[in-house]
């Protein structure tokens, strides 16, 4: 299940949530990404997350799909959050029920790296001196290209 | 929509500066990303920015797609910048 919100979320709520959903799971692996308090930027008071409706549910769905095909993933949960965010705050959730942690491990890494480069969001720094987008990564491509 | 035109949609950075969030454009035939491109850039000034400047992600219906995918009428094209989200 894939949510793009400006809500918050509880990640233990959604392991509870995975924890229920099946049999034959033997592993669960979660992974919570935070708007970091030392950005690139020095003075940074907050994110803004714009993203493209529509499509950045396919394209996570379309991950998923892969990562299902690649490894055994018998349940994901992908949580991402648009608008208006402060330092610390939760950004993003991706879980993954599988029946060994290896598989579990794999998927939800490969989720989150294909995610970073490839689901259309874009984040803008809020500074006190004004607003910055985000450039993409050299490292984040880096870590993305090993799972091709 | 009419039959006869294509959507065009731009993102975060580019849909800022390009002041722009949608166009309605003919859809000529045998258009591709990269001739909609080069049309585009030539409206001059932020424009410009389109070829040449720093890269530009092409999506079509909602997938990425490359320069070369072929535009017809009905589709929605979008162009934006290197995705940062995560």
């Amino acid at each position: 299940m894939i949510s793009v919100q400006t809500d918050d979320f509880d990640p233990s709520a959604e392991y509870q949530s995975l924890r229920d959903s099946g049999s034959g799971t033997g592993a669960i692996v979660t992974f919570t990404g935070l708007v970091r308090d030392s950005g690139d930027l020095k003075d940074v008071q907050g994110l803004y997350l714009e993203h493209y409706p529509g499509m950045t549910e396919q394209v996570i769905q379309g991950l998923i799909d892969e990562a299902s095909q690649r490894w055994d993933v018998r349940r994901a949960r992908v949580i991402h959050r648009v608008g208006p965010l402060a330092l610390r705050d939760q950004i993003v959730f991706v879980g993954v029920c599988s029946a060994h942690r290896g598989d579990a491990f794999k998927a939800c890494e490969f989720i989150m790296d294909a995610l970073k480069t490839s689901a259309p969001f874009w984040k803008k720094e809020i500074t006190a001196e004004g607003e910055h987008w985000v450039e993409q990564k050299a490292g984040d491509r880096a870590r993305s290209s090993r799972w091709e | 929509m009419s039959s006869e035109t294509l959507t065009v949609r731009f993102f975060a950075r580019l849909r800022e500066e390009l002041d722009t969030e949608a166009l309605e454009l003919p859809a000529e035939p045998g258009l591709t990303a990269e001739v909609l491109l080069t049309q585009l850039a030539a409206r001059g000034g932020a424009w410009s920015q389109l070829q040449g400047g720093q890269p530009v992600m092409i999506a079509v219906n909602q997938t990425m797609a490359k320069p070369s995918t072929r535009i017809h009428a009905g589709d929605e094209v979008a162009f934006f910048p290197p995705v940062t989200g995560g």
